[in-house]
């Protein structure tokens, strides 16, 4: 019973900090605020540490050699399927199939089912709050099967209206994808219960976790959803990785989308036999380095206390919406019950273009625009907002900074 | 290290928080809609151009950040009064100031931007040369008789 000792007993934000060299940058003259984690996370030494270590002595392709190096490759690359399937709960290994990541884990699922579950009637819902990832390649399924594309309303505060979507979900509904953490608004959204919902009209679920992972402990059985998918780069792994796990069931019966090597049993000239879970969904070399270094990501996360974790990016968030509150003209964009990572907001008067430009000049990096979510700051009536987005290595002093910096902004516009 | 008022200038500001030539005309000949899908910003430009071929009157209106604001309000005061035929090559020598690095000092004489000259800090930044051109593309489809432009 020794294992418990080898976890960090307390949260200790200093010494993470110190195991991110990025974040001892300086931008214009002032320390890096980086508040930009929604569109990717800073990466530890130990991920940077693992794709050089691979490069370095592991580069070979994989699945392919009886050479050592084709072997070592292939168990590493191997490896972290396991680790991504413990990491998320999936039942079984095979259930994880690496992508480029989310975008591209939603678009496999989107087209493959064009091919044999989709047709002209059928409907596809997803929610108003979706990234524009989960809208446009059901747009496309629909636009090449004849289904129709279903929208479920959102509140004001920026939640799933539920009424709305218990009376959205239909026999027609054959497909449900369901954001589980908004990127733009940082709301987290019922999707087990929606889940639920959706497989009593016999729909297939599919929840998209990108913004989930680094924040929330994810099970894929206990939501019981057929699909769920996420990025490495999120979660402090390295960009151009990604997975979809999907029930071992339902993927069996989905024709492959990518074709090419590794996801053949045997090809002729007169027809090709594809081959087994995962393979199949993996067409041509994969991110070998990089899945190698989302393992890295995943074992550095894992390490540490996840109690303690979220206490503190809870009390960041909190800290951060009070202080808000202070800034003149500010509004928060996005009021939800339940919120993880993100602070999205408006200042009467100041563009938040502007903001993004002169908080940059205080070292704070956020995000400015419509978030890849345009119906979002369409039915909000905003062109764009400002949003500021925690990771664990995120401190009260740097929400300082950035209230700092917005009261700056104020009076150089407004 | 670039300071922060080189790009917004007092006068950048000014057109920002009092937008000149801001709202509609009664009677335009000549009507266009910009739009940076990156941030969402829109404005519509309307002109009243005579025989002649002389912009009499033009307004904007629309929303986006202080760059677009002022640069769009800077342009309406830049352009009025001249003809077609002079104003592209002036939307030329403007986005030649955001695009390259010539000192605003070389554009004297003939070639003198003006109160344009105020946003050549935007250079600095190239994420925002969209914001500052968005007026001026959106003016270009009016004249050219489009309906609309996008800055991508």
């Amino acid at each position: 019973m020794s294992a418990p000792l080898l976890r960090q007993p307390v949260f200790n934000v200093e010494s993470l900090r110190g195991q991110f060299p990025i974040l001892a940058t300086r931008v214009h003259g002032q320390p890096l605020v980086y508040l930009d984690n929604a569109a990717t996370t800073q990466k530890p030494d130990r991920v940077i540490d693992a794709l050089a270590h691979y490069y370095r002595h592991q580069n070979a392709n994989v699945h392919r050699g009886v050479h050592h190096l084709s072997e070592v490759a292939t168990s590493a690359y191997e490896a972290v399927r396991e680790k991504v399937r413990r990491f998320l709960n999936a039942r079984e290994t095979r259930e994880v199939i690496f992508t480029r990541g989310t975008t591209e884990a939603i678009n496999l699922v989107a087209q493959s089912l064009s091919g044999h579950w989709l047709r002209p009637g059928d409907e596809v819902l997803i929610s108003w709050m979706e990234h524009h990832s989960n809208i446009v390649p059901w747009q496309m399924a629909c636009a090449r099967t004849g289904a129709v594309l279903k929208v479920i309303p959102m509140t004001d505060a920026g939640e799933i209206d539920l009424d709305a979507a218990r009376r959205l979900i239909s026999e027609r509904t054959r497909v449900l994808g369901i954001v589980h953490v908004s990127n733009a608004l940082g709301t987290v959204n019922p999707v087990t219960e929606l889940t639920r919902l959706a497989h009593d009209a016999g729909a297939l679920v599919l929840v998209d976790g990108a913004q989930a992972v680094a924040h929330l402990p994810v099970d894929v059985q206990a939501i019981d959803c057929d699909f769920y998918v996420c990025s490495g780069h999120k979660q402090y792994g390295p960009t151009g990785v990604g997975a979809l796990i999907g029930r071992a069931s339902v993927l069996e019966r989905m024709p492959p989308w990518q074709g090419g090597g590794d996801m053949i049993r045997a090809v002729r000239f007169e027809g090709t036999e594809y081959t087994d879970l995962p393979y199949r969904f993996e067409a041509g070399t994969p991110s070998i380095a990089e899945v190698i270094g989302w393992g890295a990501a995943i074992d550095w996360f894992e390490d540490l206390d996840h109690d303690a974790l979220r206490t503190h990016e809870d009390a960041v968030l909190r800290y951060a919406e009070e202080r808000a509150s202070e800034v003149p003209g500010l509004r928060l964009v996005g009021t939800a019950a339940r919120k993880v990572g993100v602070m999205s907001f408006v200042i009467d008067g100041v563009h938040p273009h502007d903001l993004g430009t002169i908080v940059d000049h205080h070292g704070v990096a956020i995000r400015t625009g419509h978030h890849c979510a345009m119906p979002v700051m369409e039915r909000l009536g905003l062109p764009a907002t400002a949003r500021a987005s925690f990771a664990l290595y995120n401190t009260r002093q740097e929400v300082d900074t950035l209230i700092t910096a917005l009261l700056a902004a104020r009076e150089v516009l407004a | 290290m670039f300071a922060l008022k080189d790009l917004y200038q007092e006068v950048i500001v000014d057109h920002n928080r009092a937008p000149r030539n801001f709202g509609h005309l009664a009677a335009p000949t000549h009507r266009a809609e910009g739009f940076n899908p990156l941030c969402g910003d829109r404005l519509t430009i309307e002109l009243a151009v005579d025989a002649d071929g002389v912009i009499r009157e033009l307004a904007f209106d629309g929303q986006g950040c202080a760059i677009s604001v002022a640069s769009a309000s800077l342009m309406t005061e830049a352009v009025k009064g001249r003809t077609l035929a002079e104003a592209e090559p002036l939307f030329e020598r403007f986005h030649t100031m955001l695009t390259t690095a010539v000192e605003v000092d070389l554009l004297n004489g003939d070639d003198s931007l003006g109160k344009l000259e105020a946003l050549a800090g935007v250079r600095a930044y190239p994420s925002r040369v969209k914001c500052a051109t968005l007026c001026w593309h959106a003016l270009r489809s009016a004249l050219h008789g489009e309906t609309g432009a996008t800055t991508e």
